[in-house]
């Protein structure tokens, strides 16, 4: 089976039962996406497929083939974070950091739901023009993402400060 | 999860074909609830047909309505233009539930096929008439807080637990469906059963069969249509009792509605003796309260969950009196 990973092509002979995070995480070294209820319930195994935001977990790695995947390894390193992940640092977006490689990963993938106008549950007008990510939006749409150190307040503020506009805020 | 064969199809012809070539053949969505059952063992195909490459389209139809491909993304169809100025129940129902990634990776198909959420269905070591035919159920006498208040059977109590099902059910969707035998379509109301003595079968579709699309009819007053939930968190928790409700008031009076209700039965509740006390009917409150006592009537709740009743109840008239006063969506 072929998969290409944060721009990296790979071929690997796989179990069809095994899931995308086991395949990242185990054959590919690929630690940083994080394994929490491996139920779908937590979001601490978000990835990007082709930008698009979901759960590695309930994934079979197989359904995944030949599709662009992204995992916050591939979103900076040591050297050169991506601006959410300062803006994480910044504003106390983490304390064990467990969840955040998903929270990164999840946000990202978000904020282009949001500018393509994507409504949410909290949204009052579905027929807007433009989604403003209000901290209400901001907080429905992540709410896939569980923080069991409850940083969330940090989350919020860190997702604002790299995707919200100044004057929208 | 037990060992299982995998092949993709690229058309529906090609999907029932694959899947009738191989024995305890399943279709594969967005795995999101099949690859869980898979895990727990409570589901355990020999062979999974991926039908996520089939045509991924939401057309208008020649009369108005809309035909959704049963590979669309849940996302993908509560994002729709038309759905959202047309349908907007639909939209707020699939919004409503799972998260912002399960979203992205749920299929319309799968999510008609999902299975219910009762704790004793997903636990071994207790008895389940869905997961054993004819172990019993520890629902009925257990703890049955999110079970059902309507139609429930001796053998089974659960609850169907999709929100966009509820919003299809109230908008007279019609599945399309295609087996080994040819092509059928089939109305939303008549696509899910009710437990009665074989809480297995949950749908109408027979083995193999294969959903290829779900077709939303032109209704005007869906124009004027919503979606409530009430759950035990604000986000990302399954209805403890939800309504999808679309209301036309004309002159004072209810000249049309759709209503239907879910967390209250095995299938998405379509409130059809809701709707008849009310058609003509003044369109105010004591009106909206006497619909909700017509429907209501039937409930027969377990020993958890009568607040079901009194939730349904204060939803339709809230909801419906939002809707008379103009705030749809
Ligand atoms: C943590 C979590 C929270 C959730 N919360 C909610 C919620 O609040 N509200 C809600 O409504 N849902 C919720 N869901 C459920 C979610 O909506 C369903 O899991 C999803 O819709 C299933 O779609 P899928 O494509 O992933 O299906 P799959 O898991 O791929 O398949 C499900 C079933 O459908 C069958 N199937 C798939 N496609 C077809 C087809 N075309 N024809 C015939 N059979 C088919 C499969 O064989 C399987 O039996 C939640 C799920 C999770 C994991
Ligand atoms: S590990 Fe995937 S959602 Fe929790
Ligand atoms: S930072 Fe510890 S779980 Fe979120």
């Amino acid at each position: 089976m072929h998969f290409i990973v944060n721009g990296l092509q790979h071929d690997l002979l796989l179990d069809t039962r095994m899931s995308l995070l086991d395949m990242l995480r185990e054959r590919l070294a690929l630690t940083g996406t994080k394994k929490g209820c491996n139920q779908g319930a937590c979001g601490a195994c978000t990835v990007l497929v082709e930008g698009e935001r979901i759960n590695a977990c309930l994934a079979l790695a197989v359904q995944y083939e030949n599709r662009p995947i992204t995992t916050i390894e591939g979103l900076g390193d040591a050297e050169e974070l991506h601006a959410l992940q300062r803006a994480f640092i910044a504003h106390d977006g983490f304390q064990c950091g467990y969840c955040t490689p998903g929270q990164i990963c999840s946000a990202i993938g978000m904020a282009r739901e949001a500018a393509r106008g994507v409504p949410s549950a909290v949204t009052t007008d579905l027929v807007m023009e433009e989604v403003e990510l209000s901290h209400d939006e901001l907080r429905e749409r992540m709410s896939g993402n569980l923080c069991r150190c409850g940083a969330h307040n940090g989350i919020v503020e860190a997702i604002q400060a790299t995707f919200v506009r100044e004057d929208a805020a | 999860m037990i060992e299982f064969g995998y092949a993709r199809a690229g058309s529906a012809d090609e999907a029932v074909r694959l899947a009738a070539g191989q024995g305890a053949a399943r279709y594969l969505g967005g795995g999101t609830n099949l690859v869980d059952l898979m895990r727990e063992e409570i589901e355990a195909p020999g062979f999974l047909v991926d039908v996520t490459a089939l045509p991924r389209e939401i057309c208008e139809t020649p009369d108005g309505g809309l035909l959704i491909g049963a590979a669309v993304k849940n996302t993908a169809l509560a994002e729709h233009r038309l759905v959202r100025e047309r349908y907007p129940a639909l939209s707020r129902a699939i919004l409503s539930g799972a998260s912002g990634q399960i979203r992205n990776m749920a299929s319309v198909g799968g999510n008609l096929m999902q299975r219910t959420r009762c704790f004793y269905f997903y636990d071994d070591a207790a008895r389940c008439n869905k997961r054993s035919p004819g172990a019993g159920c520890d629902a009925i006498d257990g703890f049955n807080r999110i079970h059902a208040v309507f139609g429930a059977s001796p053998a089974c109590v659960a609850t169907h637990p999709s929100d966009m099902c509820v919003a299809l059910a109230a908008l007279d969707a019609v599945v399309h469906i295609e087996g080994a035998g040819g092509k059928r379509t089939v109305p939303f109301e008549k696509f899910h059963r009710l437990p009665g003595g074989r809480p297995q079968v949950e749908t109408t579709l027979s083995p193999g069969e294969l959903i290829t699309a779900v077709e939303l009819p032109p209704l005007t007053l869906a124009a004027q249509s919503t979606y409530r939930k009430v759950r035990d968190r604000a986000s990302y928790a399954f209805a403890l009792v939800s309504i999808a409700a679309a209301l036309e008031v004309r002159d004072g009076k209810v000249h049309d509605l759709r209503l239907a209700l879910g967390g209250v039965a095995h299938k998405p509740w379509r409130a059809w003796k809701a709707e008849e006390a009310l058609r003509g009917a003044p369109a105010a409150e004591a009106g909206f309260l006497a619909a909700a006592e017509a429907e209501l009537a039937d409930a027969a709740p377990l020993r958890d969950n009568a607040f079901k009743v009194e939730l349904a109840r204060r939803l339709i008239v809230t909801t419906l009196s939002g809707l008379a006063q103009g705030d749809a969506a």
